[in-house]
């Protein structure tokens, strides 16, 4: 347990037995060495101030020569002790120094330091394991909500960048493998606060082990896991992993909704992406031939999910048709326009970039548009250092793996009520339903990013309303979106869904009333939620969203307001 | 043969005998208690705590304990003669010398069970 104490007392062993034999050896001279006292007699120094003497000598403090001015001999054992105890006094502190400048033992020491800032948390926090870009994503996102995180990365590098992120609240970080339990364990695995494990780093066989590790160690703790491959996937799934996220699939499955359902896609997208696709574009025609350039993993996962819509899909890649498996293939990478042509990129309504290679994705989009300027194009993005680059450059979708990732995470951690809501909309509901909900979303938030949280009607979440519903009091739905500055005005939000046991009422009527136990999900400002909790939380200010008077609510003013009514 | 070993058991039991030989004569006689034998036995009792850092055996601990406890003993016993012989307006008395040496005897008890750890160890590593 005390690794870096015991390290320290090692490797002082050697400095300190130096010390204690020139100190006692410097004290001996100075007994055994007759010197004279000021009447010429002879003297002989007592342990006590020979002690005295070496000590305030050796520190090179320099009382001067006591109790009696000393005899040339002394002088000489006096020279000889004052370097030799400079010298071990050197050598002390210098392999001090050299053990604290040592990068094992600093290792050691925050290592130390970060358990022990994991174990004093006493607020809910997640582990993130593997600061890329998900990770960061994720990070700063919950640092906004007021959320702590734990980090855990294996790149020294990385663990920097979190320091220099400048996070509205520090992070215990850690530079370690968090494929090792035991570093997951310092991490704050087993740790009662801990709510859930992301395993988000970029190598599959790592963040199987993290969810390995931790659902043996903490069966009930949320796992959430990346992958980017489907034997992942299904192994993940089959010991319980709440979340397993492969942003190929996921994108594919995206993708595919706004060939499908437009509408649909767009409020998808609006719930969980923070930078939403205008309302306009909607309008553009999904359907008729898609060209895809690159069949890899996204590839696949894309072929797979178009297949049964009325889309025409033309492959276009490097690898031959049968080491593919698809009967129709232009052969090819797409970047050059004989290819593109040979694909029918005149007629096509879209087209997919998505090679591993940035380069190549940029080049069959630039060349496709300038085929066919009105070509719907998707491009894929690799490396997260080209932001820069495929920002600027017009393409309709951009899938960034690590993005898509962070965003489907927020949506689970937000509230796993949006998931559900998400479910329900695309099981239950058609088109021109969504359209609806669409028009209506826009024009509570416009442009800015639609956020979405949930209230449990519960102690915890809305004391205030408890409170009041012991009282007797009926409550409706309204009360929520009542500014509680002004209610005459509403806040900038709107209900999506209520769940009351196992029914589930989506778009709940203002006038529902509530009961103990509902779990009310609402999308809007976030501006917005920060009102919200005001009026739940604090009573008084529920009291005058309910009914507009705003008198203070203590002994005296109610005992004032009972003897006001009797008379 | 284990150099290190040889220097650790030479020290640890030096500091016994070395106590040993301090305690022995009448307590409260200060002609049979030489303060050289004390002062050795101090500074080797000092080295033997400094070797037995760093063992992270329970055995280890142990002796790092009796060593820690010896000492202490033995620096208390400095302190009273300091202040016996500097101090005190009666000098050193017989009253002083029989503490002084039945701390030393306590002293001596500590290395005694330092001493009996290290055959314990010896006997249990059998090589």
């Amino acid at each position: 347990m005390n690794n870096v104490f015991y390290i320290l007392m090692r490797r002082l062993r050697m400095p300190l037995i130096t010390l204690i034999v020139v100190y006692s050896v410097s004290v001996l001279g100075f007994v055994l060495i007759p010197g004279m006292d000021d009447q010429g007699q002879v003297y002989r120094m007592d342990f006590f101030h020979a002690f005295y003497f070496v000590s305030f000598m050796g520190s090179t403090i320099g009382f001067g020569e006591i109790p009696y001015a000393f005899t040339s001999g002394q002088r000489m054992w006096a020279m000889l002790t004052i370097y030799s105890t400079v010298i071990a006094w050197l050598y002390g502190i210098g392999s001090m120094l050299s053990i604290f400048q040592d990068p094992a033992f600093s290792r050691l020491l925050r290592r130390r330091r970060f358990a022990a800032q994991v174990a004093a948390l006493n607020q809910p926090f997640y582990l993130v394991c593997g600061y890329g870009v998900t990770g960061g994503i994720v990070v700063r996102k919950l640092a906004q909500r007021d959320i702590r995180c734990v980090v855990v990365d294996i790149e020294e590098a990385q663990i920097d960048a979190l320091q220099m992120d400048n996070l509205p609240m520090p992070m215990p970080c850690l530079a370690a493998d968090a494929s090792l339990p035991d570093v997951l364990d310092d991490a704050g695995l087993q740790h009662e606060k801990c709510i859930g494990i992301l395993a988000l780093t970029n190598r599959d066989n790592v963040n199987l082990a993290i969810a390995i590790a931790s659902k043996l160690l903490m069966p009930k703790r949320m796992v959430i896991c990346r992958t980017e491959s489907d034997v992942t996937t299904a192994n993940l799934d089959s010991f319980g992993t709440d979340l397993v996220v492969d942003p190929f699939q996921t994108y594919a499955e995206y993708l595919a909704l706004s060939v499908q359902a437009p509408y649909t896609h767009l409020v998808y997208d609006w719930l969980l992406n923070p930078s939403h696709r205008p309302l306009s574009s909607a309008y553009q025609r999904t359907r008729g031939r898609w060209i895809i350039c690159g069949y890899g993993r996204f590839g696949r996962a894309l072929c797979s999910r178009l297949i049964h819509d009325e889309v025409e899909l033309i492959v276009v890649d490097d690898d031959p048709p049968e080491h593919n498996g698809l009967s129709e293939q232009i052969h090819g990478i797409g970047t050059e326009a004989c290819t593109l042509r040979a694909a029918g990129v005149e007629d096509a309504v879209g087209i997919v970039a998505g090679t591993g290679n940035d380069a190549d994705n940029l080049s069959i989009m630039m060349t496709a548009r300038e085929l066919n300027p009105r070509l719907l194009t998707v491009v894929r993005q690799n490396v997260h250092a080209n932001r820069l680059v495929f920002q600027n450059s017009r393409s309709d979708f951009i899938m960034e793996p690590g993005r898509i990732i962070a965003n489907r995470i927020m949506a689970q951690i937000k509230t796993p009520l949006l998931p559900v809501f998400l479910t329900l909309m695309l099981e239950r509901y058609d088109d021109v339903w969504a359209h609806t909900l669409l028009n209506r979303m826009s024009s509570v938030v416009g442009n800015q990013e639609l956020d979405s949280w949930a209230y449990t009607l519960d102690e915890e979440q809305t004391p205030a309303l408890m409170l009041a519903l012991a009282e007797g009091k009926p409550l409706k739905l309204s009360l929520f979106l009542k500014d509680p500055r002004d209610r005459q005005q509403s806040l900038k939000a709107f209900p999506l869904l209520l769940r009351r046991g196992e029914t589930l009422m989506p778009l709940p009527g203002e006038l529902t009333l509530l009961e103990q136990g509902d779990e009310i999900l609402f999308c809007g400002l976030s501006r917005a939620a920060g009102r919200m909790d005001w009026t739940v939380s604090n009573y008084n200010v529920l009291h005058y969203v309910l009914t507009g008077s705003d008198d203070s609510n203590n002994l005296l003013a109610r005992w004032l307001h009972r003897r006001e009514n009797r008379g | 043969m284990n150099k290190e070993k040889v220097i650790f058991a030479f020290f640890i039991v030096l500091a016994m005998t070395l106590n040993f030989g301090f305690f022995l004569g009448e307590i409260d006689n200060a002609d049979h208690h030489n303060v050289y034998e004390f002062y050795a036995a101090l500074v080797v009792s000092m080295i033997c705590t400094v070797l037995k850092f760093g063992d992270r055996t329970h055995l280890g601990a142990l002796m790092l304990a009796t060593s820690l406890v010896a000492d202490l003993q033995l620096v208390v016993v400095a302190i009273i003669w300091g202040y016996a012989e500097q101090i005190s307006t009666t000098g050193m008395d017989a009253h002083m010398m029989a503490s002084v040496v039945s701390l030393a005897g306590g002293a001596l008890l500590a290395n005694v069970i330092s001493v009996i750890l290290l055959v314990v160890e010896t006997v249990l590593v059998r090589r």
